[in-house]
């Protein structure tokens, strides 16, 4: 059975096989993807006004703090094949809990903290138990608790905001690892969460398994990955990230509402997408998703520092998100020809029969 | 393969070239945004594409034309308090010279305004106030007291000094509301002692809701000479009930209103005054503060006096509060020049 998935593995990788490593690593996605963000922020260090003050970077780093996060549960979810919508719900639900627990019951900040991670958990597991056990389509459940979380998170506070949070964790939530550099706190958690999700997806069976559900769902399932299991930890491990993030997003603007964070999934599923993960399932790294959050950073705060208007960077992101998306299936349907062409002339390019092809490589099919 | 493997190598290079060749035509760029001798100021509205604000941006612009200075607006397209915050930084990343900032919401954004402070930028808030510790003056548009005795005034001259009046107001809970019907009662008492309050209700800013309290109001007090909404959901909803109702110009109606909202009842005759604010008069006043505060001319304390254009001589209240006066008052001769 594991033959089977190896030869699901991208084509592109698997022409590249015979060539040298630095080659393997330097013409892939994720590569292009820190080449570009390096290129970007040369680009702004140099041409943007006050890009090089040294409250830039620091702002940038508080501002994709809680994306970042996020982005780190979701490629997990997203290589399943699957995606979880309702994260900005779950922040906005953690951050008016978080307020409600620790104003109005009197618990101290980090146990009341500690309940709305619970919160986030239970989320989590609410879709994860739609989408692996019950087996419905993971875009119509999260679209549904998306709307359920913000709900209950409006409903519980109303148009209201819980501001008196102790100042010790609201300045913890902005304070610098060094006095006067541009490192924020929020950097520690980050890097503890990119080591373990890391090792998770790229370093255990586990990871594995959420390749090969991706990839091909029956085919994980025969080889024997739990995938309802696998799928009800994953949407647990987003609702507690997403929860964590919506209390650092509530200390660092100092502010429980039910409206925090409104819309900021979308700009995490671009972020995620940006940085090389296939919205199909199957493919996709970490490295390249740091990059592609990083990037959406970078272009924003040097956008704003050219005062260009919130929408026009939207479109600009929206547009380098259009652009990407249709390079990544351009390229795998150039590579996709070369393979069939290779190959014809044993009719078998892929002998799993599975649809694991993320371009128009087999219009018939 | 051979010629592929080259053609990716060609393209790889020309990447790292072209990456190069950018960042190095950008050193001649120069640094710091502010501090060459003309006031930059950033205004932060609550969101965009709002009307009200719109106008007080004109007003602004305006005031640095006299005073030689600039203005740039930005501002996020939703009024939350965290979207406002990205904008705040950005200014303080840009060590522009103030930051005037109508706040959406008194304290989720005082941190982001103080660490622009530690980073020189002086910020003035308007229209909406902040803790008084996050800024160095609020341009306020108008205190309780001179909204309420405006309103009373109005009234009183449109109905002849007598007679039976109510108020509809916004929720049964809202502050401000319930401080101005305060000051109205106590000013009506001591100087209109004609004129009888028989009646408030709340609208709860609600137009379906401020509508039927309206309708209401007529069947239970039939012989009302006028009504006082000092919120502009309320007095828009009761001009539209009376404007097609049998009450249309018997009943008195004024408050807080915008133009647009109330251009349409002016034409018809169903109100003739109400008041509000000149939001381009408090974008004027809101620029000059600024100005002067980059100066170092005012520095927020209580005494502090400053001159704005137009609008003449202006001291700096308790709590750094700047006033701009009494509300101002639309009616048929006016209301055309105002669009918000």
């Amino acid at each position: 059975m594991t033959e089977t998935i190896e030869h699901a593995v991208d084509e592109r990788t698997y022409a590249a096989w015979s060539r040298p490593l630095w080659w393997r690593v330097v013409m892939t996605r994720e590569f292009a993807m820190i080449a570009l963000l390096g290129i970007v922020y040369a680009w702004a260090t140099g041409n943007v006004d006050n890009f090089d003050n040294p409250l830039t970077l620091y702002y940038l780093f508080l501002d994709v703090a809680p994306i970042l996060m996020i982005a780190l549960p979701m490629t997990l979810v997203i290589i399943t094949g699957g995606i979880d919508l309702s994260v900005a719900s779950v922040m906005g639900l953690s951050s008016v809990l978080l307020g409600i627990f620790h104003v109005d019951l009197g618990m101290s900040l980090p146990v009341a903290a500690l309940f709305a991670i619970a919160a986030g958990v239970l989320c989590g597991c609410f879709n994860g138990f739609l989408v692996g056990y019950v087996g419905l389509p993971p875009l119509a459940v999260t679209i549904g608790s998306l709307a359920l979380f913000r709900g209950i998170a409006v409903g519980l506070l109303g148009t209201e905001a819980i501001t008196d949070f102790p100042d010790r964790w609201s300045d913890l939530a902005r304070e610098r690892i060094v006095e006067g550099s541009s490192y924020p706190v929020v950097l520690a958690p980050i890097v503890v969460l990119i080591v373990a999700f890391a090792l998770l997806l790229h370093y255990s069976p586990f990871g594995r398994g959420i390749y090969e559900i991706g990839l091909n769902e029956q085919a994980a399932r025969f080889s024997g990955v739990d995938v309802q299991r696998t799928k009800l930890i994953l949407y647990a491990l987003s609702g507690a990230v997403a929860a964590f993030a919506g209390i650092y997003y509530t200390l660092r603007y100092g502010s429980a509402r039910g409206d925090n964070a409104e819309y900021l999934e979308l700009q995490i599923v671009a972020a995620v997408l940006l940085g090389g993960v296939s919205i199909f399932g199957g493919r996709g790294a970490l490295h390249g998703v740091i990059a592609g959050v990083l990037l959406i950073g970078v272009l924003q705060s040097a956008l704003r520092l050219e005062s260009v208007s919130s929408n026009v960077i939207n479109i600009v992101i929206g547009v380098l998100l259009v652009l990407s998306v249709i390079s990544t299936s351009f390229l795998s349907w150039v590579s996709g020809l070369r393979a069939t062409r290779r190959r014809s002339p044993a009719g078998a390019a892929r002998p799993d029969g599975s649809p694991g092809d993320r371009g128009p490589t087999n219009p018939a099919g | 393969m051979k010629f592929q493997n080259r053609r990716m190598a060609a393209v790889a290079a020309l990447t790292l070239v072209a990456g190069l060749g950018l960042s190095a035509c950008g050193s001649d760029s120069e640094g710091g945004g502010g501090s060459d001798g003309e006031a930059s100021i950033t205004l932060l509205p609550k969101n965009l594409g709002n009307p009200y604000f719109d106008a007080s941006r004109t007003g602004a612009q305006n005031a640095a034309e006299e005073f030689g200075g600039a203005v740039e607006e930005v501002g996020p397209e939703t009024a939350t308090p965290d979207s406002q915050v990205s904008f705040i930084n950005t200014a303080a990343q840009q060590g522009v010279d103030s930051l005037v900032v109508s706040a959406n919401d008194p304290t989720a954004i005082c941190d982001a305004l103080t660490e622009a402070s530690d980073a020189g930028v002086g910020v003035v808030t308007f229209d909406s106030d902040t803790d008084a510790e996050c800024r160095d003056v609020f341009v306020s548009q108008a205190d309780a007291q001179g909204i309420a005795t405006k309103q009373v005034e109005l009234i009183a001259d449109q109905i002849g000094g007598k007679g039976k009046i109510a108020i509809l107001s916004a929720a049964a809970n809202a502050t401000n509301q319930n401080a101005w019907i305060e000051l109205m009662e106590q000013d009506l008492a001591d100087n209109y002692p004609d004129i009888e309050l028989v009646d408030t209700v709340y609208g709860d800013d609600d137009d379906q809701k401020s509508f039927d309290e309206t309708e209401a109001l007529l069947q239970r007090h039939s012989d009302l000479a006028g009504i006082v909404s000092p919120t502009t959901v309320g007095i828009a909803a009761a001009a539209r009930y009376l404007s097609s109702s049998q009450y249309q110009g018997k009943v008195a109606l004024t408050g807080l209103g915008t133009p647009n909202q109330m251009r349409p009842y002016i034409e018809d005759g169903t109100v003739t005054a109400f008041a509000l604010w000149n939001p381009q008069d408090l974008g004027y006043l809101a620029a000059y503060t600024a100005n002067a505060l980059a100066a170092g001319d005012i520095s927020g304390e209580e005494g502090d006096t400053f001159t704005a254009g137009d609008l003449g001589e202006y001291t700096v209240g308790e709590d750094g509060v700047v006033l701009l006066g009494d509300p101002f008052v639309f009616d048929e001769s006016n209301i055309d020049d105002f669009d918000f």
